[in-house]
């Protein structure tokens, strides 16, 4: 959805203009058309073409983990004097034109010559309801998600980890943005919701070492995996409380502290109930958390955070980070929305755990630790505070980016923490930070005429 | 019983006594006022009041109930509505996100509302939009409604601060130091204002005024506060002439009366 958004790309300010142009006139439902016209080209002729051009097998990642691992050998040369083949540096190059041809041309050309066929198909949607429209442009979104994960087994697990650090990266925002507190307990209800949805499913429903023999057995078992989600959402929603209560009675920065603390004793906690595995953790989690589930439960995640944060409710919490004693003037109950605003996060990022350890079909305490408290704080800064498109945009760009720094190994952990202190001197609040989303204004045809963007 | 009564109120800021055996009666629809000098304790007295701090002596009431301890949340939602001496608005807010903001407590679509986006939410936001967009037009700000409050005028923040304090539907209104900043002739449009707000909402107002034309010509009843002490109460003829003030207070300012 970010594409849309050209103002706000750091690129110099002439191609911004000229990529703006070319796409002034394109609705969001041509930019999911030209997204579906890649995909169906990758799927035709992806492999033969990554043949041609002498890529071993087809770029994952649109090419950028190709090129990384290149500059990766040439690096790793430099500095530990690895063996190094130049001849991979061709595939640099190769893995560009790769891209040109299978994403950038397509989707130029598929969406300037469908734009006056998607501006109108979007303007009969918009006399339809805006649920209706909506769901059209999620299925179109699920249908290209679907055909382009379902190339490869890598970009699938990418892609359902990157739609799973959106929900995180979502739920952290209500807290580190919306509200302006600094909170680092995430990982910590992760790590409840992953824990307790495991009981549930892996529990119930499976012959297991640590938690037993399956106690139930029927072949539609999986209808029960909202259950074991929500399950766990709750479970971390109840965490929250633990710190609520002490953090939010008086004023002042406790809410940092308090929350780290949480974050060390659930981790230490789980590492030493051995009931739950201990350090071990489970494993054997059944494969329910297919990318329509994650699909469905990051749509949902994302429109019930996007109600809140819209509502006079929700933005209370505005009000409390900005002036707190005037939002107490206007009656507002600080306490209670603060209260009710933690937690709620805490339950997506239970539910966002829970479907974590359905992905990766293990869990132990490590997965939830300070590198995952970086992991999110990094998406939540480097995307933008206080916006929800800022989130997706974070997410996504550090799961690719920590994806394609992946063949750096270390190195990778100098990297992204440079490229966030970049990012906090010249835009302090993130890439897209104070933006509201509105899903009518998205949803709308664009005429050329019609120059507000 | 008056609207609002205060009695025998005092209040330490450990050991500087900052108001003392202060004593207050509003009754309904009434326009009063406070003056003092700087560092008088007239702010401090809003505070307490309004529940910010709680006094280390004394009874409020407001219709006969104490209000003492509540949060100051409370005690707005039960009537008293305020502006502050140093403008708080909120600085990431629209105009108008401010208004609908402070009717926090009218809405009852509860945080399930909030969450799933019912209908009860979608009509109780839409009644508080007009409600708010009929206060910004009697403030004379409605034209600014979609603005950054951190992007107008101060005059116009200050008009704005009393549309927030007013949407709360208040039965009194506490106005600190209204017109701190203003060029004469927006002196000459915020008592027009203030005039029209208590007449049509038929609304008790206390205001503190260093600016004493002003106070003089809204109010019936004056008190003079200095160090935390009244040291005068009565209508604007007593106190003009009441030779403690003079000494006290016009002493200084005697250019400005
Ligand atoms: N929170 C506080 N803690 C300690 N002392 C305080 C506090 N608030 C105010 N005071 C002190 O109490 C006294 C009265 O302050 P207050 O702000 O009420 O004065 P004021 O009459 O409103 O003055 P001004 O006209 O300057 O606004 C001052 O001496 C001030 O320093
Ligand atoms: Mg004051």
């Amino acid at each position: 959805m970010a594409q849309t958004k050209t103002t706000s790309s750091p690129l110099p300010r002439g191609v911004k203009n000229a990529v703006g142009r070319l796409f002034a006139s394109v609705p969001l439902l041509g930019f999911l058309f030209g997204f579906l016209a890649c995909v169906l080209m990758e799927m035709a002729v992806g492999d033969q073409l990554a043949n041609l051009l002498g890529l071993s097998k087809m770029p994952v990642l649109f090419g950028i983990v190709t090129i990384f691992k290149a500059i990766a050998g040439l690096i790793n040369t430099l500095f530990k004097g690895a063996a190094f083949d130049p001849g991979t540096l061709v595939h640099i190059p190769m893995a560009l034109i790769y891209f040109s041809i299978v994403y950038l041309a397509p989707i130029t050309i598929v969406t300037r010559l469908t734009s006056r066929l998607a501006n109108s198909l979007a303007d009969a949607l918009q006399q339809t309801s805006l649920l209706f429209s909506a769901l059209v442009h999620l299925g179109l979104l699920y249908a290209i998600l679907h055909f382009w994960g379902g190339m490869n087994d890598y970009r699938l697990i990418v892609l359902k980890l990157t739609l799973i650090a959106i929900l995180v990266t979502l739920s952290l925002n209500i807290i580190n943005g919306y509200m302006g507190e600094f909170s680092c307990s995430h990982p910590g209800f992760m790590a409840i919701g992953a824990y307790m949805s495991s009981m549930f499913t892996v529990g119930l429903f499976v012959d297991d070492k640590v938690l037993g023999a399956a106690k139930l057995s029927f072949s539609l078992a999986y209808l029960s995996f909202p259950l074991a989600l929500v399950f766990g959402g709750l479970m971390a929603a109840i965490g929250a409380l633990i710190i609520a209560i002490p953090s939010f009675k008086t004023r002042g920065d406790y809410l940092a502290i308090i929350s780290l603390a949480f974050l060390f004793i659930i981790k230490s906690l789980f590492e030493n109930v051995q009931a739950l595995g201990g350090a071990r953790g489970i494993s054997g989690q059944p494969n329910w958390a297919t990318l329509p589930v994650i699909f469905a439960v990051v749509v949902i995640g994302f429109w019930a955070i996007n109600n809140f944060v819209n509502s006079t409710m929700g933005k209370a919490l505005n009000a409390v980070r900005d002036e707190e004693s005037a939002a107490e003037a206007m009656t507002i109950n600080t306490r209670k929305t603060k209260m009710a605003a933690f937690m709620f996060a805490a339950f997506w990022a239970g539910m966002a755990g829970g479907l974590l350890a359905h992905v990766m079909r293990y869990i132990n305490p490590s997965m939830f630790g300070i590198q995952k408290l970086a992991e999110v704080l990094a998406m939540v800064y480097f995307g933008g505070l206080n916006s929800v498109v800022g989130s997706i945009v974070g997410a996504v760009s550090i799961s690719l980016l920590s994806e394609a720094l992946r063949p750096l190994e270390i190195l990778k952990w100098i990297v992204i923490p440079l490229l966030l202190i970049l990012v906090m001197i010249y835009r302090p609040t993130g890439l897209i930070a104070f933006r509201e989303f509105n899903i009518r204004r998205i949803l709308q045809p664009r005429r050329p005429e019609s120059k507000e963007v | 019983m008056a609207l609002l009564q205060v009695d025998h109120m005092t209040h330490f800021f450990s050991g500087l006594r900052a108001v003392h055996d202060f004593n207050l009666a509003i009754e309904p629809g009434e326009i009063r006022g406070l003056i003092g000098p700087n560092g008088a304790g007239k702010t401090t007295i809003f505070n307490l009041i309004t529940g910010i701090y709680t006094p280390t002596e004394g009874k409020i009431s407001l219709n006969g109930e104490s209000l003492i301890g509540l949060y100051p949340h409370k005690i707005a939602s039960r009537g008293i509505g305020r502006t502050f001496q140093d403008l708080r608005l909120w600085r990431h807010m629209t105009v108008l996100e401010h208004v609908k903001m402070a009717r926090y407590s009218q809405l009852t679509y509860g945080l399930w509302g909030a969450f799933f986006d019912t209908a009860l939410r979608r009509k109780e936001e839409v009644e508080s939009e007009h409600r708010a967009m009929e206060l910004l037009s009697l403030l004379g700000v409605d034209h600014l409604a979609d603005q950054l409050v951190v992007n107008l005028p101060y005059g116009a923040q200050r008009r704005v601060e009393m549309a927030r304090a007013l949407a709360i539907e208040p039965k009194i209104l506490f106005l600190d130091e209204p017109t701190v900043g203003m060029t004469p002739e927006e002196l000459v449009q915020i008592m027009a204002i203030i005039r029209n707000i208590h007449q049509k909402f038929d609304l008790a107002i206390f205001m503190i005024e260093h600016r004493l034309k002003f106070v003089m010509e809204l109010c019936e009843q004056i008190q003079c506060l200095v160090f935390g002490e009244v040291i005068a109460d009565g209508n604007p003829d007593d106190i003009q002439n009441n030779p403690q003030v003079i000494e006290a207070y016009l002493g200084k300012d005697a250019v400005e009366a």
